[in-house]
């Protein structure tokens, strides 16, 4: 059988998702975030949601976002997204809004804005992108670093007493009576990269729904800053970050209901 | 024309925004100014509109709101005082820097810091030049009345939308606490999807269509020589601004030998300030620039050409005398500019002015 007897349509197995643009990622080799941008497209072409979807990009590595998925979307000032994402789906009942957002934009620096659209629960989804490092500026310590992980402002590893402790910003997320459903994935093997898939799409469903603010997490690596390969980095995460980030449901339901909340 | 009635500045900011189609408010409290959300809270414009009103987290929440809004096509807007300004620089910038239409009112209040909560023009520098970090203006609209309190809101929307640029309406605390007479606008309809579809759909980032790319609402561009292409567009925008809309009132200036340049609550005692000096047998008349940014540079300078001295009359440490000083400079003209002002909330009183002008300007 000759090479072009087999490429056909029919014979397709995958393809590049429709809702991908053409554009080439600037994503270093092994680094998470192009893998949950496919997902990201893929679940849009999926629900078929692509004239009713904005996404809002963060300051951070995954900023050009917006240069690969083919939605509308709004660029955000570092840690601002959620008050973006209010403002449009506040104004605009009828869309489905997600913020896409790191650790440093989510657990730092935009802690309040996080926190408070959570806790009003907005309707739209967060992907939080967990690689515990500044990707974007060149590997400082994040809000999410490890105790001991050494990164360019920790060179002799994150010291509780000086540089306090690693914030598992997911849990308090958790507690707050606006969101619907939180979890904390990866996609780091196959399966991990299904898992994460149902669970964007369920976060986004849970938006169209108007169930509250849902909320992803995605431990991930970031190789580069790790200076480690790409293998490496999926082994070092497996070892030293999901026993303190454990992958799994961390609540799963709608938005507290006024008249049942417990007020003490 | 809506009815006529007797309310304070702040309430007319809130009545004014739901009358002329505003689809959302985003704001933070603040004195001198925590009616206008108060008011709009107590009149659910929900209900008989369909506009969004909500309390955020900050400051710094509540102009990232309107960011957000403002990027799909709709008119909404915030309000503050002082401090509050200074926590929004960041958004404001990148508001600017995105080209997205929104109305911000300040009703500014004394600083530097916490300051007092008494009225103040000391936010003007920060208002005309920037305030938040790389070349951008905002249209500065400064009301005097009550009155101008209402018009501003929908004047205030048709610029920003006109230039796809924010507007500001820079009042201050007496103007947003006291009561006058005010003629209120008539009900516009807010805009709907289809009608946002047709005007901004080459811009609006409220869900790509079929027929257009999608649109990305972004003040981010990594290429320099496109980068410096946008601040160019800028600069043009600014200068259209200075060639179509620039906005002033002139009081007695007709045979004047001396002008008053005042603005806001201060141009209300100027026009007090012109008549005494008038009786005295003083020439004295009062320009008073109504758009901050764009200034009124041509009128000035023609006036340079024929009177005998400018005194700024400011609630600063003389802030817009740099732009008065510029304006006579420009055209050419030698004329002195004098400034009196009071600062740290108090109002300067109509017999202090015309006291000040026989020191620095008419006697000297
Ligand atoms: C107000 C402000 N402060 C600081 C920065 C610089 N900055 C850009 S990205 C970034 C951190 C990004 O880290 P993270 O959110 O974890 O995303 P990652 O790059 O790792 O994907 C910082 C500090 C900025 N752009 N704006």
């Amino acid at each position: 059988m000759d090479v072009k007897d087999i490429i056909k349509p029919e014979n397709l197995v995958y393809e590049k998702p429709g809702m991908l643009t053409a554009n080439t990622m600037h994503y270093c080799p092994g680094c998470s975030h192009g893998v949950v941008h496919k997902l990201i497209a893929e679940i849009i072409e999926d629900l078929g949601i692509q004239e009713k979807t904005i996404g809002v990009a963060p300051v951070g590595c995954s900023v050009f976002a917006y240069n690969y998925i083919d939605i509308d979307w709004q660029e955000a000032a570092h840690g601002r997204a959620p008050a973006l994402a209010t403002g449009i789906s506040r104004t605009n009942p009828d869309k489905i809004v997600f913020t896409y957002q790191g650790d440093g934009d989510l657990a730092s620096i935009g802690t309040a804005e996080i926190m408070h659209a959570c806790n009003r629960g907005e309707n739209f989804a967060v992907i939080f992108i967990n690689n515990g490092i500044y990707g974007m500026t060149g590997g400082q310590m994040a809000p999410t670093t490890l105790l001991g992980q050494v990164t360019a402002t920790t060179p002799y590893g994150r010291d509780a007493e000086r540089n306090g402790y690693p914030l598992k910003i997911t849990e308090l997320i958790a507690q707050l009576p606006g969101t619907s459903y939180v979890t904390r994935q990866s996609v780091h093997t196959p399966a991990a990269i299904r898992r994460c898939k149902k669970a964007i799409t369920k976060a986004f469903e849970a938006a169209m729904d108007k169930k509250g603010t849902s909320f992803v997490e995605v431990v991930s690596t970031c190789n580069m800053n790790w200076k480690m390969t790409p293998v490496q980095a999926n082994q070092w995460m497996e070892e030293n970050m999901f026993p303190f980030y454990p992958p799994g449901d961390i609540k799963d339901g709608s938005k507290a209901d006024p008249a049942s909340f417990k007020q003490n | 024309m809506g009815e006529l009635k007797l309310m304070k500045g702040n309430e007319v900011i809130a009545e004014a925004a739901i009358r002329c189609g505003c689809d959302g408010y985003f704001g933070y409290p603040i004195t001198p100014q925590s009616e206008v959300m108060e008011t709009l809270m107590a009149r659910e414009p929900w209900n008989e509109t369909g506009m969004v009103v909500l309390q955020a987290e900050s400051e710094v929440a509540s102009i990232n709101m309107v960011y957000g809004a403002a990027a799909t096509g709709k008119k909404v807007m915030t309000s503050s005082s002082s401090p509050g300004i200074s926590l929004m620089a960041e958004g404001i910038s990148y508001i600017a820097g995105a080209e997205l239409p929104c109305v911000i009112v300040n009703v500014q209040r004394g600083g530097p810091g916490l300051g007092t909560i008494q009225p103040s023009q000391a936010d003007y520098f920060q208002s005309v030049k920037g305030g938040g970090h790389g070349d951008y203006h905002l249209i500065v609209l400064a009301p005097a009345s009550v009155q101008e309190m209402n018009d501003f809101v929908d004047l205030g929307f048709q610029l920003a939308f006109k230039y796809r640029n924010p507007s500001m309406i820079l009042a201050d605390g007496a103007i947003g606490q006291m009561m006058e007479k005010v003629q209120l606008s008539d009900f516009k309809p807010r805009m709907t999807a289809e009608e946002i579809d047709a005007k901004y759909g080459s811009w609006a980032t409220n869900g790509k269509k079929p027929n257009r790319e999608r649109n990305i609402a972004t003040s981010l561009e990594m290429d320099s020589a496109k980068m410096e292409a946008n601040n160019k567009r800028f600069q043009e925008k600014y200068a259209k601004m200075q060639a179509e809309d620039v906005l002033y009132e002139t009081i007695r200036c007709d045979d004047a030998e001396y002008i008053l340049v005042a603005f806001g609550v201060s141009s209300r005692i100027c026009q007090k300030a012109v008549d005494i000096a008038r009786e005295k047998g003083m020439k004295v008349g009062l320009l008073r620039p109504i758009t901050l940014f764009p200034f009124p540079k041509q009128i000035i300078g023609e006036m340079a050409k024929r009177v005998k001295g400018f005194m700024t009359v400011e609630m600063n440490a003389g802030q817009m005398i740099e732009d008065v000083q510029l304006s006579v400079g420009c055209a050419g003209c030698a004329v002195p500019v004098k400034y009196f002002g009071r600062m740290g909330g108090i109002i300067p009183t109509p017999s202090e002015v015309v006291q000040a002008l026989e020191q620095k300007l008419i006697g000297g």
